[in-house]
């Protein structure tokens, strides 16, 4: 919201105030100012020389005698003697030949820094003696465009007649513009009036313009009814109160220039004088108005009385709004109706039939109050925002509508040579209590941890407005009609807090008990996983929750192979583009973008994500919390391309690509760091049971105990291929967090180190040979339970297949290092060990000793 | 020439030799053709027997000594030899030591997780626990419990990504939520009646356009303090400590009035700017001062709807952002490199 400090000044004197300071004390008072426009003063783009550019009379038009096109003008500017100016400017020209003139303008002076009228755009140059066509030019007339006020470059600007001559430009036409950043519904801060009251109190000085007396200073009479219009209301609930004015024989006509630089320093765009009044006074005062051509406005039938109406739509009612646009209604929006039908929006805008256009001659002025509930959910069913409609939901003073009917009266009279009808209509049937608040002073001390004087209390609400009655302990507090956004006694310690200054407060730190403290485990597992990926290696992404529906097809090497996803999809009802219309179920697809994403850049990609998936499992229950979705966590990792960087050893020529193993000897560290080596199986899915975005060969699906954990495995390549990524193995791996962080927690609970055997170890190798199909796993965990516990570890050394394993079968090496924890291992006792692994294996899996 | 004498000649040109060995091999030659078993001094003493029976003590004596002066001479000599064979072949090792060492390819942190946990770190000390609350949430928790009912105008402050109906509907809608603010219902009916000093992390979601300066999913992080004495200066205690620990010790705080629906008094606290320290540039708008956290002290309508009765107990709420601080401190201009995961950026941290 944009506030000219001149305009601001009309209601409280800011002239004197030092602009960095009073935007300090506004900021810190709420009123964010976030940045200031400064226009003609120092510091501003253009700022007018006060020596150089100002006011002046041109008093005579003479023809220019070298030159068709131009003329030469007579102006006093206040100094010894008047001098010629040459310009063009098609208004003097037009009045070539007359003297006796005393036309205000602004005036420029050799050596001022001006905007160049005639260039693109916005070129500054500075104004020097020379000769325009034989004639001596060393000052001139400016253009909006010359000044930086506008774009308009095609005439002068004229001040007001009373403006006096030779005073600096700066004083008359200069201004600070604030913008506020105001966060919340306050209807009440929307305003240059309201702005003027919050400085008044934040400032300590008085208003200096009631806007409640306009009504009487115009000589207007309020009445419930006037002959003019036959006006009702249907709900006061939905619309607490209808002003109308009329205003007969107006000439619609430009505004002022005044108005017109005040409307568009607050960022409205001048139309015509009736429009630019209804918009200058809702800016001034913060009331919406609406003006009706009066002789659009029909009777009832069988009446002549032109009638207002406010009443609730009928279902499916019809009406084409200013904008062109066919709306239709439902039972709750509001409708300004005439004796025959819709002719508007209630508080949001007007109908196209009875907009007022250049024949208009009288204006039938609505100042009406809604309910601000309601004009907000006809904007959101329409989706339809105006101006007037977020002001009315911002929630609007119903007192106010008299004092700007007033107002736009008055203007319409002075500046539209309107004549003002003596009879205000005004129905208020929905008047408000006057509201009050039982105050406990010391609340405020509670709240804040200051005591702030009683006095002091007392004198800050007052200097707001509010009406304080000290009642002994609790005083009666009287809430000014305007502070719809004030209802409870915490409000006001809100109010006392920003205008006694939160500058004022100390730091404290909490002086209470302790809560229980509790530990965070979910998250300390999380984190700890996070640290150990990063470890070994992995570099962390945190990827978007909301996926492209078509991600989970393009998961599926075959088409009519379900991806079996875990419970239904959380899709959007509004989503912002397809692509992100529904949650995730899988963390597959994230670092498969991902991954094509980087390798645009980089030619090996090894990440991890660690986040929530999202599924719909339960009827959501507002009662007792449950969202009806469930949000587990799963850890993703995805591995592809070269496995080492360029080396000068290694060189370049062989560089081999990430498979399978490189993934899985991440996994295997991670496992091993969790304790769960021992207790996760393992297993390729059986036939007809593969994953449908894995590689079938190349795919372990992943357990503990009887809880699955999920895969890992080389991506097909039909996937590949549907995920853009070049045609190299994708290693990626899903599982369930939960389940893998439960199970580490059980494991760190049973670890028991013992004592380390201060012996050395007796090595030895285990070369068996076993079907093809038995898993090595199976082999080593089968040694290692034969073994137990001499057998200390077990290290796969060598996979061999060929002729000495014979058909079908290969050959699995294996180190063995044995080792007692209380003495020197003989090789008797290796042998004794040895020997029943090798009984064991070949019991258990028929596996026989290579070369046996 | 006498045997006493030939002995002593050995002795000279076995330690002139000596002298002249320059490598092991010549070494080891040496050490054959003099102490070895048929070497030169061995022969000698076998020659012992057949001297004169007076000259044989002090022969035998001659010959012992100088194989003990040859033996020392050889192992002086052996240890030079190994010396300068050593260093000839460390000098023959020299590598250029500014070649790339063998590459070892460490993982990296995204940046938020590290902002999170240093917010973390940060409240901890202060006795806040992390307290965790879903990202789909029920409309009701999301707005309405937090002093938002349904079209209030301050619910135009967060654009919401609505959940379409499953069909088997209880008419309770739910949404992502806008903010972390709900988990505050959360915490509060899971813990009442007990105090309460938790933050609450998360991924939040607006229904906006994504650009440069606003993702549709972004962190946000907020504190929540619940107790019987719990006041404005606590929180103003509370976020000035954590202005420092974030930035430093000397780190100027300013508190100005702010709005939210869920907080009563609201205020916004700014550090002053992180570049030009209060003197005003373009990052700061100048104004000297960024956005630190808005806050406030809990609505008395959230105490009541957490279950705790307003008139006994009050509380304070904060929230500083996740992603802007680390995006002003790296000067990090497009909050999209976060979420997008480029990993020439996430790398650099």
């Amino acid at each position: 919201m944009k506030i000219p400090l001149s305009w601001l000044n009309d209601y409280v004197n800011v002239a004197d105030l030092e602009i960095g300071a009073l935007r300090q004390r506004l900021t810190l008072a709420g009123l964010e100012v976030e940045s200031i426009e400064i226009i003609g003063h120092a510091g501003a783009e253009l700022p007018w020389d006060p020596e150089r550019v100002m006011s002046a009379a041109v008093l005579a038009v003479r023809p220019h005698p070298n030159a068709d096109r131009l003329v030469l003008v007579e102006v006093d500017y206040g100094g010894p003697e008047h001098e010629i100016a040459v310009t063009g400017a098609p208004s003097l020209y037009a009045r070539k030949g007359e003297t006796g003139l005393d036309l205000k303008v602004a005036f420029a002076w050799e050596g001022a820094e001006l905007y160049d009228g005639h260039a693109e755009g916005w070129v500054k140059s500075r104004l020097k003696k020379t000769q325009i066509r034989g004639e001596p030019s060393r000052a001139m007339v400016c253009s909006e465009k010359e000044l930086g006020l506008s774009e308009a470059a095609g005439d002068i600007i004229y001040l007001s007649d009373d403006t006096p001559v030779g005073v600096p430009l700066v004083g008359i036409l200069g201004d600070y513009v604030l913008d506020f950043e105001i966060k919340g519904p306050f209807g009440h801060l929307q305003s240059i009036y309201g702005i003027a009251r919050e400085v008044s109190a934040l400032c300590n000085r008085p208003l200096k313009r009631d806007p409640l007396a306009v009504a009487e200073a115009v000589g207007l009479k309020v009445a419930s009814g006037a002959n003019f219009v036959d006006l009702a209301i249907a709900d006061p609930s939905l619309c607490p109160r209808y002003t109308a004015t009329l205003i007969r024989d107006v000439e619609i006509k430009p505004s002022p220039l005044w108005m017109q630089l005040r409307l568009q320093r607050a960022g409205v765009r001048p139309i015509n004088n009736v429009v630019d009044i209804t918009n200058y006074v809702m800016l001034e005062l913060g009331q919406p108005l609406h003006a009706f051509d009066y002789a659009e406005v029909r009777p009832r039938p069988g009446t002549t009385q032109p009638a207002i109406v406010v009443r609730p739509a009928a279902e499916g009612e019809r009406m084409a709004t200013l904008d062109g646009e066919m709306r239709v209604f439902d039972d709750q929006m509001l409708l300004i109706t005439d004796g025959q039908g819709a002719v508007g929006i209630a508080g949001v805008m007007g109908g196209l039939d009875s907009e007022i256009g250049d024949d208009t001659r009288a204006v039938l002025l609505e100042a009406a109050n809604f309910n601000f509930l309601n004009i907000r959910r006809t904007g959101q069913m329409l989706k339809l925002t105006t101006e007037a409609s977020t002001r009315f939901g911002k929630r609007v003073d119903p007192d106010l509508t008299l004092p700007a009917a007033a107002r736009a009266a008055e203007l319409m009279r002075d500046l539209a040579h309107g004549s003002v009808d003596p009879v205000i209509a005004d129905l208020y049937p929905g008047k408000p209590e006057r509201r009050a608040i039982a105050y406990d002073p010391t609340l405020a001390n509670r709240i804040l941890g200051i005591e702030i004087p009683l006095p002091d209390q007392a004198r800050i609400l007052s200097a707001l407005a509010f009406e304080v009655v000290d009642d002994g302990a609790t005083w009666t507090v009287t809430v000014p009609s305007y502070r719809l956004d004030v209802g409870l006694p915490v409000d006001l310690v809100e109010e006392i807090a920003r205008v006694w200054g939160y500058d004022r407060f100390p730091g404290t730190l909490i002086d209470e008990e302790l809560p229980p403290l509790r530990r965070n485990h979910a998250l300390e597992a999380e984190e700890h996983l996070r640290d150990l990926l990063m470890g070994l290696g992995l570099d962390e992404v945190i990827t978007y929750s909301l996926i492209d529906p078509v991600d989970e097809t393009r998961l599926r090497s075959e088409p009519d192979k379900a991806l079996e996803l875990p419970g239904e999809c959380v899709v959007l009802q509004n989503p912002l583009a397809p692509e992100r219309s529904q949650m995730r179920r899988t963390l597959l697809s994230g670092t498969l973008r991902t991954a094509w994403a980087n390798l645009r850049y980089l030619d090996r990609i090894a990440i991890f994500e660690i986040g929530r998936i999202y599924t719909h499992v339960d009827a959501p229950d507002a009662s007792t919390g449950q969202t009806g979705v469930a949000e587990p966590r799963h850890v993703g990792m995805l591995m592809t391309g070269v496995r080492d960087p360029l080396w000068w050893q290694t060189g370049a020529a062989t560089r081999e690509k990430l498979d399978y193993f490189d993934l899985k000897g991440v996994v295997d560290v991670m496992l091993d760091r969790l304790g769960l080596t021992a207790k996760v199986q393992w297993a390729r899915p059986s036939e007809g049971k593969t994953h449908p975005s894995f590689h079938p060969g190349r795919c372990a699906v992943v357990s503990i105990g009887n809880r699955a954990l999920g895969v890992l495995g080389e991506l097909h390549p039909r996937v590949r291929d549907n995920f853009d990524l070049p045609e190299q193995p994708v290693l990626a791996l899903e599982w369930d967090l939960e389940v893998l962080l439960d199970a580490a927690d059980v494991a760190d609970a049973e670890k028991q180190i013992g004592r380390l055997s201060p012996h050395a170890p007796v090595h030895e190798d285990l070369a068996l040979v076993v079907d093809e199909a038995t898993p090595a796993v199976e082999v080593k965990r089968a040694i290692e339970a034969a073994g137990r516990p001499l057998v200390t570890e077990v290290v796969l050394f060598d996979v061999y297949r060929g002729e000495q394993a014979g058909p079908g079968k290969k050959s699995l090496a294996f180190g063995l290092s044995y080792q007692a924890p209380d003495r020197s291992l003989s090789d008797r006792d290796v042998v004794k060990v040895r020997a029943r692994i090798i009984k064991t294996v070949e019991k258990e899996l028929g596996a026989r000793l290579r070369g046996s | 020439m006498s045997s006493f004498d030939e002995l002593e000649q050995i002795r000279e040109q076995a330690l002139a030799e000596l002298a002249d060995a320059r490598t092991t091999a010549a070494l080891e030659s040496w050490e054959d053709r003099y102490l070895g078993r048929k070497g030169e001094i061995t022969q000698r003493a076998r020659l012992v027997g057949q001297l004169p029976q007076e000259d044989r003590p002090a022969y035998g004596q001659r010959v012992n000594e100088i194989k003990r002066l040859l033996g020392q001479a050889f192992e002086a000599r052996a240890e030079e030899i190994k010396r300068t064979e050593l260093a000839t072949q460390l000098s023959a090792e020299a590598i250029d030591v500014t070649l790339p060492g063998r590459p070892v390819i460490p993982g990296h942190l995204h940046l938020t997780t590290q902002a999170l946990r240093e917010l973390y770190a940060i409240f901890g000390k202060m006795g806040f626990e992390v307290y965790e609350a879903p990202d789909v949430e029920l409309e009701a928790y999301n707005f309405d419990l937090l002093n938002i009912p349904e079209y209030h105008p301050a619910r135009d402050m967060w654009d919401t990504f609505w959940v379409k109906d499953t069909g088997e509907e209880s008419g309770d809608r739910r949404l992502l939520r806008t903010h972390t603010s709900p988990g505050q219902m959360r915490a509060m009916r899971e813990r009442c009646p007990e105090p309460i000093r938790v933050i609450l992390p998360g991924k939040c979601y607006r229904y906006e356009q994504i650009t440069v300066r606003s993702e549709h999913q972004f962190y946000q992080l907020e504190g929540l303090a619940v107790g019987k004495g719990i006041t404005m200066t606590d929180l103003i205690g509370t976020l000035t400590q954590f202005a420092r620990l974030f930035y430093g010790p000397d780190k100027a705080v300013r508190v100005r009035s702010s709005y939210f629906p869920f907080t009563e008094p609201s205020v916004e606290l700014d550090a002053a700017c992180i570049f030009c320290h209060g003197a005003g540039c373009a990052v700061c708008k100048y104004t000297g001062w960024l956005e630190l956290a808005g806050a406030g002290m809990v609505h008395p309508v959230v105490l009541a709807n957490g279950g705790y009765d307003p008139d006994v107990w009050s509380g304070f709420a904060f929230g500083p952002g996740v992603e802007r601080p680390a995006m002003l401190r790296y000067s990090v201009e497009d909050i999209r490199l976060f979420y997008g995961n480029d990993l020439r950026f996430l790398r650099r941290f």
